[in-house]
């Protein structure tokens, strides 16, 4: 190779390696989105360490109901279980729609997942309402309250998630940068699901 | 200095910047350098306050009955001392150190997340300020560890709502929440901001440690706040996870905290073996010594550290099976090690060494960890374990690993990178005489507590039996030198960085980003982004590290 050749070849390589570094900087929503999965990775060994927690106490614990309590009611909550699943769709729709830029499909959609997401907090209002024991009756009490109430906080985090989207979904030019604001929320309102499921049926299913 | 690029006038999050003054390290800065300034000396705040800490309870030590302070503010300055020394100089610290240099290493311009990055630095003198403030509550602060194992760590003394523990446990999950924040930001930043030509195994072994590192905070540290906040219900809303007498389990909590801050020691001493990676080939003027094997052996400690941490709990009543388990897979963790250990010989083996201050922290660090190491497989055997349980031969063991080997590479890191971050030069001699009295207070402070351990000592108490007052005086006159040695070390980096000569560009004549671009860099790092062509630590060899800004 002449001294020549190699100077353009180097010019040439130099140049698309400067295109690439420009890229590679500038992909912020990929950088994002990608600290917001290894984020929801760590904050699901916090609902692990509960699950783990919880399955321990359950087996070894002697008298894990307290006295004047049954077991727990399971028709409510596998209703609100049917909700919360069915929302994960819902908002699966909407993105769709985001995503065709059919933005009155979106909101509508959207609006939908709130709605569900909110008549699942509804319902579990109700249902610590009428429960027989309380956060310190005992592991028993201590572990229930304790993981639906940390997964209703975070239902409820989703949930606001999402009114901040819808809000945002109105300013102009809102979508210039991305949907990394919608995509987040979505893939955390699926997090959150997930993790209900696991809840359901270590709590209500295996009694 | 004063060039600034029209990118890094465009670059919204840093025109707010002033550029250069002192002024800028007390202010909500996005720039990684200044984070990364801010996180070590802010850390190194709290090291001196543990530090005197520690030489107070030295100071009790000095003689066999309790004579200097009361029994129960002894207890509160060993919880302190621990907490403090963890969670307010080592993660900070090192948060630091990878701030400061991740993204000149792998030719990034910033962080992933420059303003998490700032918030994340901001929650650290929050979650300080509270742990030192507890001193003021009624009842003190914590007093049951720097582990706050119940039924000790739920009883709350006092009375009162607002305690010591209560306190502990709230800036405990604060600084969990600083530490995920950095360490997403990490991670993010080493995945995807590398420089064109930085493929996985071109990356410096210190990225490597990092990301190995910041990887067990991601998986371990939750599991420390989900017992955190558990324990915390226990103590203020009246659950009784913990408690036996109700149906809780004390034992769980041991494994939730272990599960967590046994890797945590990983946390800590991965970035070191990077400081230690980085200096040897410099200071011995050769490459290291099977850099991929060096690079991959920091993500096999990753994964072994997660089946580890029973370990800590051979005496808490676990059962046989268990214990042979968690004894062979902490011994298998003397694999990767030792084989980086070998790597480092390897390097100087045949080296031209020049033993500047750097080179010499990093020496004595190696010499530590090894006889830390070895205790350390003393202690992962069960029946050696179970005799030793409780006594000073488990804290001169970890101290050995913990001032020996992690503030010694810290130390060599400092002195090391001191020309890049500060643009001056430290004075050799000051950091000379620095090291020598760091490595005999050492010596004098931790060696002394392996016998005592052995002869039956326990640890956190503070008074003991006549006896053992031989080995104890030696280990407070050690103490106190330890104290003083930070006196040349202070006197060192104040006078340089004010009135010390200009670093050039690369005093070391090392190899790598950080020392291509000026000292200290701009606040953009490179005028352009560099494009990686050969390996690191090509000592000897003449291939130029980039194609466009040589090296």
């Amino acid at each position: 190779m002449t001294t020549l050749d190699r100077a353009i070849n180097q010019d040439k390589l130099h140049h698309s390696s400067h295109v690439i570094a420009q890229e590679h900087e500038h992909d912020e929503a990929g950088n994002s989105m990608f600290g917001f999965v290894i984020f929801l990775l760590s904050e699901s060994v916090i609902f692990l360490s509960f699950f783990a927690g919880y399955i321990v106490y359950k087996t070894t614990t002697s008298d894990w109901l307290p006295s004047g309590v049954e077991g727990l009611e399971v028709r409510e909550p596998a209703i609100n279980t049917v909700i919360l699943v069915s929302s994960s769709f819902v908002i699966y729709i909407a993105e769709r729609y985001l995503h065709d830029k059919n933005l009155w499909g979106f909101r509508f959609f959207w609006l939908l997942t709130m709605a569900m997401g909110s008549y699942f907090l509804y319902g579990q209002a109700v249902e610590w309402q009428s429960l027989k024991f309380g956060f310190s009756s005992g592991v028993f009490g201590g572990t229930f309250y304790l993981l639906t109430g940390f997964h209703g906080l975070h239902v409820f985090t989703g949930v606001l998630l999402q009114g901040i989207m819808l809000i945002r979904s109105f300013l102009p030019n809102n979508y210039e940068k991305g949907q990394f604001g919608v995509e987040a929320t979505s893939l955390f309102w699926h997090f959150v699901d997930v993790i209900w499921i696991i809840l359901f049926v270590l709590i209500y299913v295996w009694q | 200095m004063t060039q600034i690029t029209s990118e890094a006038l465009s670059h919204e999050a840093h025109t707010s910047e002033i550029p250069l003054s002192w002024r800028r390290y007390f202010s909500f800065s996005t720039d990684h350098k200044v984070i990364g300034i801010q996180y070590i000396v802010t850390a190194f705040f709290f090291f001196l306050v543990a530090g005197i800490f520690a030489m107070i309870m030295r100071g009790e030590l000095i003689t066999p009955e309790t004579d200097l302070i009361d029994r129960t503010v002894y207890n509160a300055l060993f919880t302190m001392h621990g907490t403090i020394m963890l969670f307010g100089w080592m993660f900070p610290v090192l948060a630091g150190f990878a701030n400061y240099l991740v993204p000149l290493m792998i030719g990034a311009r910033d962080m992933a997340f420059p303003r998490l990055n700032a918030v994340a630095f901001w929650l650290v003198p929050v979650f300080g300020s509270l742990f030192i403030l507890s001193f003021l509550v009624p009842g003190g602060p914590a007093q049951a560890g720097w582990w706050s194992y119940p039924p000790v760590s739920a009883q709350n003394p006092s009375g009162q709502w607002l305690n010591g523990e209560f306190i502990w446990l709230l800036a405990v999950v604060i600084s969990g929440v600083s530490s995920i924040m950095g360490a997403v930001n990490i991670v993010t930043t080493i995945v995807r901001m590398r420089c064109p030509g930085m493929g996985w195994f071109k990356m410096p072994v210190f990225v490597w440690t990092v990301l190995a590192a910041q990887i067990i905070q991601l998986f371990g540290l939750p599991a420390l706040t989900a017992g955190s906040v558990m324990l915390l219900c226990d103590l203020s809303f009246g659950t009784t996870f913990f408690d036996p007498a109700q149906g809780g389990d004390p034992v769980l909590f041991q494994h939730f905290f272990w599960f967590y801050s046994h890797p945590a020691v990983y946390v800590m001493i991965l970035p070191v073996f990077g400081i230690f990676s980085e200096v040897f080939p410099v200071y011995a003027r050769k490459p290291l010594f099977g850099y991929k094997v060096v690079a991959i052996s920091s993500l096999i400690i990753t994964g072994l550290s997660a089946v580890v941490w029973v370990h800590h709990m051979f005496a808490s009543g676990t059962p046989g099976w268990m214990r042979m388990l968690f004894m062979f897979s902490t011994m298998l963790i003397s694999v990767p090690t030792g084989i980086k250990v070998f790597a480092w010989v390897g390097t100087i083996w045949g080296g031209k060494l020049r033993l500047d201050t750097a080179m010499l922290f990093a020496l004595g660090g190696l010499i530590n960890f090894v006889f830390a190491g070895i205790t350390g497989i003393m202690l992962s055997s069960v029946p050696i374990d179970i005799h030793v349980n409780n006594t000073y031969f488990v804290v001169g063991h970890f101290h050995y690993v913990i001032y020996g080997a992690i503030v010694f590479g810290l130390y060599a890191g400092i002195y090391h990178w001191f020309p890049k971050m500060t643009g001056k030069m430290y004075y050799e001699g000051l950091g000379k005489l620095h090291f020598w009295l760091t490595f005999l207070g050492t010596a004098l402070n931790f060696l002394p507590m392996h016998p005592l351990g052995l002869m039956g000592m326990p640890r956190r108490v503070a008074s003991y039996d006549p006896e053992f007052a031989f080995w104890n005086v030696l280990a407070s006159i050690g103490a106190f030198v330890l104290g003083m040695s930070t006196l040349p070390f202070l006197v060192n980096v104040f006078a340089a960085w004010i009135a010390g000569k200009q670093a050039p560009d690369n005093p070391w004549r090392a190899i790598g980003l950080e020392w291509l671009v000026s000292s200290p860099p701009d606040v953009e790092n490179f005028e352009e982004i560099p494009i990686i062509v050969s390996e690191p630590y090509g000592y000897g060899k003449s291939e130029p590290l980039t194609e466009n800004m040589g090296g």
